[in-house]
């Protein structure tokens, strides 16, 4: 029986420069931070990043990390914009930017979970997607009806990283909020090897049913090959129902990432050491934040 | 009653108008306006609309927007309104930073594409709104640099654009309404060009014209928006109690 359990440095050891990631989470929602905090400490680069994109974008693109990135949007949920994905889309700082409807990344994860080349739709078709993907190819429909439908290719991912609530040491997962977003098809898409889910907790197998009922067991063992213990380790998104959004904080990012300087402080007080120390410098920022409010009063 | 209504109520009540009819769909609203709109229509003339609390549930109920106390009548996560898009048992509002004469519309990118002078959203669902599903835009602010003759990055598809794909999508292409803070346009031309439908109360056509950056059809008898009703001023209150609508719509 595997145990699966390593660290977030230990999932990022296994990845090479160059490599296709998927990130699970949706905008700034449950979101494997964690792990996209240890990977912006290690020396891997040139990666091609099909996401949902929140924060793990655009820390991505600040750390100069992203060579490709496959996307329908990049967002921040409460705050629209994604600052530092804006500044690399304005800068030209990205080299190859995939954009695609937020459906057809869901067919091309859904190919490649399926070991299909493609996937038909229509989401694409008559749109700006046509025009700046020259490579996408339309299909005729073999039936009588003969439709042309937009070909999704099949997107294979190297590495997937998704945040969980719960898991065991096996790699069986589960999710208590109210959506899973596409975090199966990251996991399906991606070559066995490097398949990480983090989670808030790591519980006994017969426990998994304890929080929630089985419909909650989206992701079962044979889909994962290494599981992260990493208690608020989506923060600052959200990980409902153990807990919301940091919105504050994310304000916080946000405000920092205006300006090269501040951007810097922000980096070395939170991002240049390990998660532990981002852990610690959230809570002392907290408390910073609460004694400067009390001090206006 | 010569009362002026309230520019936001009228806009609430333009929005709404633009799902009178859809019957049992998801009618689904991104941004406070058309969220409004949409649980207005259904607590109004418009009762078997599945609304959302714009996370993953269908609730029942007048929730007012951002209200948590919800009556859930359904799941719809991420994946499942995907595939309600695809079977087209939607109708969307969605906003748009540009939007030209055919309805193709823009919430990606302002300038060039490969290096955009300013980043937006990123097309996001809107390629597939646009060729699966009913689409509706609300607008805050008419005006030429949002009403363009060509627009930077063709998001939503419009009709010329679906006309040219031709088959289902070119059938089944439907954009309803565009709802502005001047007034209320839809496609019903026989080249599907946009055109004027109603003003709103106190703007002029001259107003629609000069912030409009393209040749608008324009009707021959003008027409007024309407306020509401004493029962849907009744459901804007239970629906926004905040006034949130005030602070999108400057009057």
């Amino acid at each position: 029986m595997r145990n699966k359990l390593i660290s977030e440095t230990q999932a990022i050891a296994s990845l090479e420069s160059g490599m296709t990631l998927g990130i699970g989470g949706w905008g700034s929602r449950r979101k494997p931070m964690s792990l996209v905090r240890a990977l912006l400490r290690s020396d891997v680069t040139d990666l091609t990043v099909v996401s949902y994109g929140g924060p793990d974008v655009g820390l991505l693109c600040a750390a100069g990390k992203v060579k490709k990135l496959v996307y329908a949007f990049v967002s921040l949920d409460s705050i629209a914009l994604e600052p530092h994905f804006r500044i690399a889309r304005q800068s030209g700082t990205i080299p190859e930017p995939v954009e695609w409807d937020e459906g057809m990344l869901q067919w091309a994860l859904f190919a490649a979970s399926l070991r299909l080349p493609f996937l038909p739709t229509r989401a694409g078709l008559g749109s700006g997607v046509m025009d700046v993907n020259p490579t996408l190819k339309t299909i005729n429909s073999p039936y009588a009806d003969a439709e042309e439908l937009l070909a999704v290719p099949a997107l294979r991912l190297d590495a997937a990283f998704v945040h969980m609530n719960r898991a065991d040491s096996r790699g069986n997962a589960q999710y208590l909020g109210p959506d899973l977003y596409f975090d199966d098809l990251f996991l399906g898409a991606c070559e066995p090897g490097r398949r990480f889910v983090s989670a808030e907790k790591i519980i006994a197998t017969q426990d998994l049913l304890k929080e929630g009922t089985f419909h909650t067991l989206k992701i079962n063992r044979s889909m994962v090959d290494g599981v992260i213990h990493a208690p608020n380790g989506a923060h600052f998104t959200t990980c409902e129902p153990d807990y919301g959004r940091d919105e504050a904080f994310q304000k916080a990012y946000v405000d920092a990432a205006r300006d090269p300087e501040t951007w810097k402080a922000f980096s070395a007080r939170f991002l240049s050491g390990d998660e532990s120390s981002y852990q610690e410098q959230v809570v002392l920022w907290r408390a910073e934040v609460k004694a400067a409010q009390e001090a206006k009063k | 009653m010569s009362d002026t209504p309230v520019l936001a109520d009228v806009i609430a009540v333009a929005c709404a108008e633009a799902w009178r009819g859809d019957g049992e769909i998801f009618a689904s609203g991104m941004g406070v306006m058309q969220m409004l709109g949409a649980r207005l229509a259904r607590a109004t003339f418009e009762p078997d609309l599945m609304i959302s609390d714009g996370e993953a549930f269908f609730i029942a109920g007048d929730l007012p927007i951002g209200g948590t106390d919800k009556v859930v009548e359904g799941w719809i996560p991420f994946r499942s309104v995907f595939d309600t898009v695809a079977g087209g048992r939607r109708h969307v509002m969605m906003g748009a930073s540009q939007i030209d004469r055919y309805g193709n519309t823009n919430i990606a990118n302002i300038g060039p594409w490969a290096k955009p002078k300013s980043q937006l959203l990123g097309v996001r669902g809107g390629p597939g709104n646009t060729v699966n599903n009913a689409t509706s835009f609300f607008i805050p602010k008419h005006q030429t640099a949002v009403f363009v003759p060509v627009v930077d990055m063709v998001s939503g598809v419009g009709y010329d654009r679906a006309k040219k794909v031709g088959g289902f999508i070119a059938q089944r292409h439907d954009l309803r309404r565009v709802i502005t803070n001047l007034g209320v346009f839809d496609f019903n031309t026989p080249d599907h060009a946009m055109r004027l439908v109603t003003l709103h109360p106190g703007v002029s056509l001259d107003d629609v014209v000069s912030n409009t950056g393209f040749e608008l059809v324009i009707p021959d008898e003008m027409l007024i928006s309407r306020g509401p009703t004493a029962q849907e001023s009744a459901a804007i209150n239970i629906i926004d109690p905040k006034g949130l609508r005030l602070r999108e719509i400057a009057s």
